[in-house]
């Protein structure tokens, strides 16, 4: 269901690898579903550097703020200013044309850490299944 | 549906709204150039176009005075009438806040009797009546018992413990005052989970806010042994009273153990809402936070009424004395149901909720099903299951010319559908109420999709609210034309 | 017990309690501790409308009220003309018994006027953006401190001493409520780049137009926010704060409209640049279209308020007071641009005719040389509040007693509600006392 060859985090985020151990993030489908209209993306700026699992900029829409999460530890090269724009782009193809922020990562073994497609799959069942109780 | 326009598309130069009168002293040289402003672009409209165009906007809008109003928590009873004449009496109207104190003891006197009827209503020892909204008072409440720790010198209590069904205002009000926020979760039954408390309680904790009832419209019996265990510990009881209208004549917030509560005039004494104000919060505490009330209180010395400073006050928190036109009707409104009217309130308010509560529970989902107060809170679970959530079932009760409950709060349940009728509705409207409901939950069965693009019926029907945000238009500008179809 | 307010009778209550499957309605009121229920209240005995309205006008009339005095007096709260199209607007109750808009589609009466409001300040004030208003003008200032240290992640607030004394009362409260410092300073003290904001009110406190250009430039030197105090009938003449560059405005917009009433309620007005707009404490409406393209209002980045940020909200503020702004965007829309420039021209010349009618009475004079708006400050021959007690026995209520901060001071203010012999008749009472 999610891409394979992403990982994934608690929090809803994924990590594409790309070469010379850098990778975009973004929101997975879930969190999209559940933000409903994204109107807002407070990014960090190209430079900042970010820890894994800690707090690096803000995701707003209609009725909700969620924090963004680092998946894991290195610089910001790249933001998606497209995305910033066009706000409901995260919404509309949240892996893809929706990603977030692009980065160059200091420590490439804390992927280890992140879940593969189907232990994310998994969780989000697991996720559903609870609320609906 | 009429056109929609704005005030820049009636505008035309040269009209205006209102006869001013001409200068009658000699004028006096202008000021330098540098000062003066070179163009004021505002709309120019004569007194007729302009009453027509609130007028029609008013027609489009829904009050207490149109139909059926449950916002939960909100107690949107009726108001009446005739309090609307008491401010314009030129003894409140036209006094100036300072004027000489012995040149307003009228007024002076009112807000004092409101001091002492609060007091007693709430079974505390002072009362201020400076608050300008509940939010304002909760900030009051929060500053006050932030002094009082302080003053006992003990700087380490900088939490204040949450329920996880409280009000947007509660966590916002700590961090106004900077502290941080703990939370006490709520057991099975809806009341608050003791042993989460025990857990929680310690002497980093400044104060438990608790709203009673709690937003799910539900009275927590073990308030006494919250209380104890909360005092013991060393730390206060602060009150959301914000659902005050089941309990007035019934329970007084001092006995149940509350330091301080801040009450809302716009809610239980029936004030009107006014579309978001100007609503009116006092707080009201017991004898250990009265030294650092808000200043100024009014004091009663051999007859006269005075502007006193608490000793150790917080400070001031307004301009002047508070929404005295509001306390105004707040007064005339005790003054006309007394101790006995007032109970009345309650029982009505509490058997309407209960009603409802008993009539609905076989077509919505009840997650509490006990007895409830003044409110009762359902859930969109039942519904969810055919993809519809409370929001939709919100829009169509608006095509039966309802205005919905509360929805999606408290964040407790999920797909909350908040009801509080009031007093106020009678046996009839409630069961117009029911039935639509119930009309509404077979249409979920039948044909949940007429629901998702709900309403049909009203002056606009569902707006883009992600387009607002995204682009947002906040406010015309003089020269755009506005006028579409 | 009946009451006109309560439509039940005691048949349909005992037809809920059946419903309900209760025999009596104390049975609701269960969970209640036993010893905590039935408390007596000691309440006076209800009275019917024609008892207590008979009872609260003579209490009212027990009052010295402005319609058989003459005023003097502003320093914050100001008596100004309100057109009766106000009140009889206003006093539609599709309006005032309205809540919070949350169903935009019946509320369109409760939010287009909002954004009516909301566009009217912002071409008064020639700021970009204004929010639906706040309590009123002291914690409109306060929130802005607040704002500013938030925005520019700084923890001091600069005030200048000619700011009102309650507003900088106010802002002390709310700043150091957040553990936050707050300074006031004089007009030749320098800012450090630790400074959030410099707060400065236009008239000042004492009624004059101060040399704000310098103010404004003394705090971008730094990279703080200018925060502009303003009057808003002064901005029928005067050059509005946008025009000088502020980066927030606030003011006290009981003057656009609103009764005195003895203090309240009145309307914080709060507008600022367009970039801090993911900031502002309050309400927001925003234009939009519903499903048939049809233009239509909603509150909008609702994100920033307490209900769905909660703890990390700007403000608190929930319920604020748009029946008053309603009542100031009726106001300005009635005055209209010629309008509120006629009021303030007959403000600005009818305080100076007193000013210098008072000023050349021996022992009186005015206190400062710098240009000035509708207050003015006088030195008197002998106590203010000895000259007061003369004044209201002849049914004038003179200026504001300033003498703990200005030798016998006494604040003057002078409106388009007074009239020329009221003027002459203060000027020939002080000369007589």
């Amino acid at each position: 269901m999610s891409p394979k060859e992403y990982k994934y985090t608690r929090e809803h985020e994924w990590f594409g690898p790309e070469p010379e151990n850098t990778g975009k993030t973004g929101l997975t489908k879930y969190a999209e579903n559940q933000l409903g209209d994204i109107v807002f993306l407070d990014l960090p700026a190209p430079g900042t550097q970010v820890q894994q699992f800690e707090k690096m900029g803000e995701i707003e829409s209609v009725k909700a703020v969620t924090d963004l999460f680092a998946p894991a530890s290195g610089k910001v090269v790249e933001i998606n200013t497209k995305a910033v724009d066009s706000p409901n782009l995260v919404n509309e193809d949240p892996y893809g044309a929706g990603w977030l922020v692009k980065l160059e990562l200091s420590k490439p073994s804390e992927l280890d850490a992140l879940m593969s497609s189907d232990a994310y799959d998994k969780y989000v069942e697991s996720l559903s299944q609870e609320s609906s109780q | 549906m009429t056109k929609h326009y704005l005030l820049p598309d009636i505008s035309k130069p040269g009209k205006i709204g209102c006869s001013l009168p001409e200068l009658d002293v000699p004028p006096s040289e202008l000021p330098p150039e540098n000062l003066l402003r070179k163009e004021l672009e505002l709309p120019e409209v004569s007194e007729g176009e302009l009453v027509r165009y609130f007028i029609a906007l008013s027609q489009m809008n829904y009050g207490v005075d149109t139909g059926f109003y449950p916002l939960g928590s909100c107690t949107m009873k009726y108001n009446p009438k005739w309090h609307e004449d008491l401010p314009k009496f030129p003894g409140f109207a036209s006094t100036h806040p300072l004027q000489p104190e012995d040149t307003a003891q009228g007024a002076l006197q009112l807000m004092f009797e409101m001091q002492e009827y609060l007091a007693e209503i709430t079974g505390m020892d002072a009362v201020s009546v400076i608050p300008m909204a509940g939010a304002h008072g909760e900030l009051a409440s929060q500053l006050m018992i932030k002094a009082y720790h302080h003053k006992r010198g003990d700087k380490d209590r900088r939490k204040i413990l949450l329920t996880d069904s409280s009000h947007g205002t509660n966590p916002a009000t700590a961090s106004m005052c900077r502290f941080e926020i703990g939370m006490v979760s709520s057991d099975s039954e809806g009341n608050v989970d003791m042993k989460s408390l025990n857990t929680v309680m310690d002497d980093s904790v400044a104060a438990l806010t608790l709203t009673l009832p709690t937003t799910l419209g539900l009275f927590d019996p073990h308030i006494t042994e919250i209380s104890e265990l909360v005092h013991k510990r060393g730390g206060l009881l602060l009150g959301d009273g914000a659902n005050l209208n089941s309990l007035i004549g019934y329970a007084k917030f001092g006995d149940l153990g509350f330091d301080c509560i801040m009450v809302n005039l716009h809610k239980t004494f029936s004030t009107p809402h006014g579309g978001g104000g100007p609503g009116s919060g006092p707080v009201c505490a017991r004898q250990k936070l009265v030294e650092f009330l808000p200043a100024p209180l009014v004091a009663s010395e051999d007859g006269r009424y005075r502007l006193v400073a608490p000793a150790k006050s917080i400070g001031v928190i307004g301009g002047f004395y508070g929404n005295f036109g509001v306390l105004v009707k707040a007064y005339a409104y005790i003054r006309s149901l007394g101790a006995e009217g007032l109970k009345q309130v309650a029982q009505d308010a509490v058997i309407n909720a209960n009603y409802i509560k008993e009539k609905l529970k076989a077509h919505y989902y009840l997650p509490y099903d006990r007895t409830c107060m003044h409110e009762v809170v359902f859930s969109h679970k039942r519904q969810a299951a055919k993809g519809v959530n409370a929001m939709d079932i919100a829009k169509r009760l608006l095509d039966y010319g309802l205005h919905p409950p509360t929805v999606h709060f408290p964040l407790v349940v999920d797909g909350a559908l908040m009801m509080e009728p009031t007093e106020t509705e009678s046996k009839a409207t409630l069961d117009e109420f029911i039935q639509a409901m119930i009309d509404i939950a077979r249409e979920v069965e039948t044909n949940p999709d007429i629901l998702h693009s709900a309403p049909y019926n009203t002056p606009v029907r569902r707006l883009d609210s992600a387009r607002a945000a995204r682009q947002p238009d906040l406010r015309w500008q003089i020269g755009e034309t506005k006028t579409e179809k | 017990m009946s009451s006109p307010y309560l439509p039940n009778t005691d048949a349909d209550r005992r037809a809920m309690l059946r419903e309900i499957g209760v025999a009596s309605v104390d049975e609701l009121f269960r969970d209640i501790p036993e010893k905590l229920r039935y408390t007596q209240f000691n309440l006076p005995a209800p009275l019917s409308e024609l008892e207590l309205k008979r009872e609260l006008r003579k209490l009212a009339e027990s009052s010295a009220n402005l319609e058989d005095y003459a005023c003097f007096l502003g320093a914050g709260s100001y008596r100004h003309f309100v057109p009766s199209v106000v009140d009889h607007i206003i006093g539609r109750s599709e309006f005032y018994t309205a809540y919070t808009p949350y169903q935009a589609e019946v509320s369109q009466g409760t939010l287009q006027p909002v954004y009516e409001y909301q566009s009217l300040v912002c071409q008064l004030t020639g700021m970009e953006v204004s929010n639906a208003g706040m309590y009123d003008g002291s914690t409109a200032a306060a929130e802005a401190a607040v704002m500013a240290c938030i925005v520019s992640k700084r923890n001091k607030v600069a005030v200048l001493n000619t700011v009102n004394p309650t507003y900088r009362e106010v802002i002390g409260t709310y700043v150091e409520g957040r553990d936050l410092a707050v300074e006031t300073i004089g007009p030749d003290a320098s800012l450090s780049r630790d400074y959030a904001c410099l707060i400065v009110q236009q008239p000042n406190f004492f009624g004059c137009l101060e040399k704000i250009e310098k103010y404004v430039q003394k705090a971008h030197d730094v990279g703080a926010l200018f925060i502009s105090i303003f009057d808003p009938i002064s901005l029928g003449m005067f050059r509005p704060p946008g025009d000088y560059e502020a980066d927030i405005a606030v003011a006290e917009g009981q003057p656009l409209g609103i009764p005195l009433c003895f203090g309240g309620p009145y309307l914080g007005v709060f507008a600022c640049r367009k970039e801090y707009v993911r900031y502002i404490p309050g309400r927001l409406v925003g234009k939009t279209v519903d499903v048939e393209g049809r233009p239509g209002y909603v509150m909008t980045m609702v994100t920033r308020e307490q209900y769905i940020r909660r703890e990390k909200a700007i403000s608190n503020i929930c319920t604020s007071e748009a029946l008053m702004a309603l009542a100031a965007a009726v106001y300005l829309a009635a005055v209209g641009k010629r309008g509120l420039r006629h009021v303030a021209e007959l403000c600005y010349h009818k305080a100076h005719y007193a000013a210098r009618a008072i000023s050349e009475l021996k022992g009186y004079s005015l206190v400062f040389e710098e240009p000035f708006f509708k207050e003015f400050v006088i030195s008197c021959p002998q106590a203010p509040f000895k000259i007061s007690e003369v004044l209201l026995h002849e049914k004038i209520i003179g200026g504001l007693d300033i003498s703990h901060v200005i030798d016998n001071g006494m604040l003057f203010c002078v409106t388009e509600m007074n009239t020329k012999q009221e003027i002459d008749r203060l000027v020939e009472v002080l000369s007589a006392s």
